[in-house]
């Protein structure tokens, strides 16, 4: 058996491992495994990859990998749990960035087919876009740059012209491929500046959606990559991915309400006004926000992105725990798109250890949230807005939110009376049974706790 | 051939990504995200080829770029959803 074949046998191993893995993430008890499952399988695809003929020296194969693997190990260490969207973000960017090198560096390897030509050229443009993208949402995300969504006139001229000016590249490409092609460097620029102007419209809020896309993306551009260097693991590997990312984007578009395109084209902001909104807003003190708590048998905590912004998850969790051992049933309800990637609430209250057991969804808090004496409303917005389903005009309407104006008591904890990330008035504010918590989430939460104390 | 040979694993692995990840609970779609960010690192296994190479310098620089890129998703991408994986804890204790 030649050592190409082995190769090729220890690559089904490996994706038997990843789907393996993937499958196991269907649960919490058993995720941990299924990633370290995965990681073996990566393991043994490298080492086959290592084996693979044609491969002569190593020194530049062990440069990359050692200054990877400090970048890697460093980055997965050091992050904090808040930051992990961007962090994602990176290593999406990261990933497209490695699938357009792969495909570039293809064509150096001397003659290339027709066929490889097209494969190299799909790699570069989904591994650029997803680059730049990527560099982009993390900008956005760290509020390095302007999270709002950037919409000018003509931008939908500049990005037909921009496709156009993509496919007759690399029609004049594959037509004659070579390395040194101006045809191919065009192509490379065009693709890193599609990446940025395919972002740039999109604002802080959607930022879920773009993330998964982009992971994605990276998924793809391994894919592709995969084509243009004959290599199976890495089409397999690529496709689960690209599945898994298209999946996530059609959850959080769902629980936007909103169609991909148009959370991709429009630049979410005032379209619409929604009716202006009058009442009376109840403001209650720390203190008697204590005494409701004292009372209340069924809380329920529905965090959102500014959760995250006040670093509250870890008084959040003792205030829960507290009201547990007062008898209190507990639980923290994440609507899909909180917080500004998929699951981000998740993580963050689980650093904080809330046992996951109580991490209920929106479609399961709903049909019994009439029970809830307390819902407890921290940094979240929209996904609370009883517009979404009463009022035929707002921007939000039809989205799916949880509904916590039908709990018995709502508690809104809130720095002041500004509107939400996307600018709509918010209703629930001056709700019959809303009261409003004002000043910074953690330190309101830490006065309800002394309460206890 | 080989083209319709791809083709035909493309399509069964896209299916088969999306029966696996459709079952996965919105808790851990964070550390889904991560892990599939690790696995797209695969291409470190095509970087290879390429920064090995001897026929061209410019081809094995991008080739060495590309093994560094890859690298720093597989490393990070795992380590970071062990360690965020390793929060999620059941309430009966334990964790694990």
């Amino acid at each position: 058996m030649s050592i190409e074949m082995i190769a090729n046998f220890a690559y089904i191993l490996s994706a038997a491992l990843f789907i393996f893995g993937l499958k196991m993430l269907g649960s919490p008890a058993t995720a941990r495994r299924g990633n370290l499952l995965s990681s073996v399988g990566m393991l043994i695809a490298v080492v086959a990859g290592l084996t693979a003929e044609g491969i002569v020296s190593y020194e530049y194969i062990i440069g990359g990998i050692l200054i990877g693997t400090i970048i890697g190990a460093l980055a997965a260490r050091l992050v904090s749990m808040t930051s992990m969207p961007e962090m994602v973000a990176l290593f999406n960017g990261s990933g497209g960035a490695a699938s357009l090198l792969v495909g570039w560096s293809t064509l150096y390897g001397g003659d290339v087919s027709t066929f490889t030509a097209v494969t190299v050229l799909i790699a570069i443009l989904i591994g650029g876009v997803t680059f730049t993208g990527s560099l982009i949402a993390y900008g956005k995300l760290s509020e390095t740059i302007n999270s709002a969504a950037l919409v000018f006139t003509g931008q939908r001229v500049v990005n037909s012209l921009l496709l156009v000016a993509i496919v007759y590249c690399g029609y004049m490409f594959a037509v004659d491929p070579a390395a040194d092609s101006q045809w191919l460097y065009a192509m490379l620029g065009l693709a890193l500046v599609l990446g940025v102007m395919a972002v740039i419209p999109i604002g802080g809020a959607d930022m879920p959606v773009v993330i998964s896309l982009l992971n994605s993306y990276s998924g793809l551009a391994a894919c592709a990559a995969g084509f243009a260097i004959n290599n199976n693991i890495l089409i397999v590997a690529g496709s689960l991915v690209g599945a898994a990312g298209i999946i996530l984007t059609n959850i959080m578009c769902k629980a936007m309400n909103r169609s991909l395109a148009n959370v991709l084209f429009s630049g979410f902001g005032a379209v619409k006004q929604g009716k202006a909104i009058e009442g009376e807003v109840k403001p209650i003190s720390v203190e008697d926000a204590y005494y409701l708590f004292e009372a209340a048998s069924n809380v329920c905590f529905v965090p959102g992105y500014g959760m995250a912004v006040a670093q509250a998850q870890h008084v959040v969790k003792e205030l829960g725990e507290i009201l547990e051992n007062n008898g209190a049933e507990v639980s923290y309800a994440i609507h899909p798109v909180a917080g500004r990637m998929p699951g981000h609430m998740n993580v963050l209250l689980a650093e904080a250890d809330v046992p996951y057991e109580q991490l209920v969804e929106m479609d399961d808090i709903n049909p019994r949230i009439e029970n809830v004496d307390i819902a407890v409303v921290i940094g979240a917005n929209d996904v609370v807005n009883p517009s979404a389903r009463e009022d035929e005009d707002s921007p939000i309407w039809g989205m799916p939110i949880i509904n916590v104006d039908k709990a018995r008591t709502v508690f809104v904890l809130k720095r002041s009376m500004a509107s939400g990330f996307s600018g709509v008035d918010n209703p629930l504010f001056f709700g019959e049974n809303t009261r409003m918590l004002f000043g910074d989430a953690k330190e309101s939460i830490s006065g309800v706790i002394a309460e206890f104390g | 051939m080989e083209i319709v040979f791809l083709t035909f694993i493309l399509v069964l692995s896209i299916f088969l990504g999306f029966e696996l990840i459709s079952k996965v609970p919105a808790t851990l779609h964070t550390p889904l995200m991560s892990g599939a960010n690790a696995i797209s690192g695969i291409t470190l296994a095509g970087a290879f080829l390429t920064a090995g190479m001897v026929g061209s310098e410019i081809g094995a620089w991008l080739g060495a770029a590309a093994v560094t890129f890859a690298t720093i998703n597989v490393v990070g991408g795992y380590l970071v959803t062990d360690r965020m994986l390793g929060m999620f804890k059941s309430k009966s204790g334990g964790g694990k």
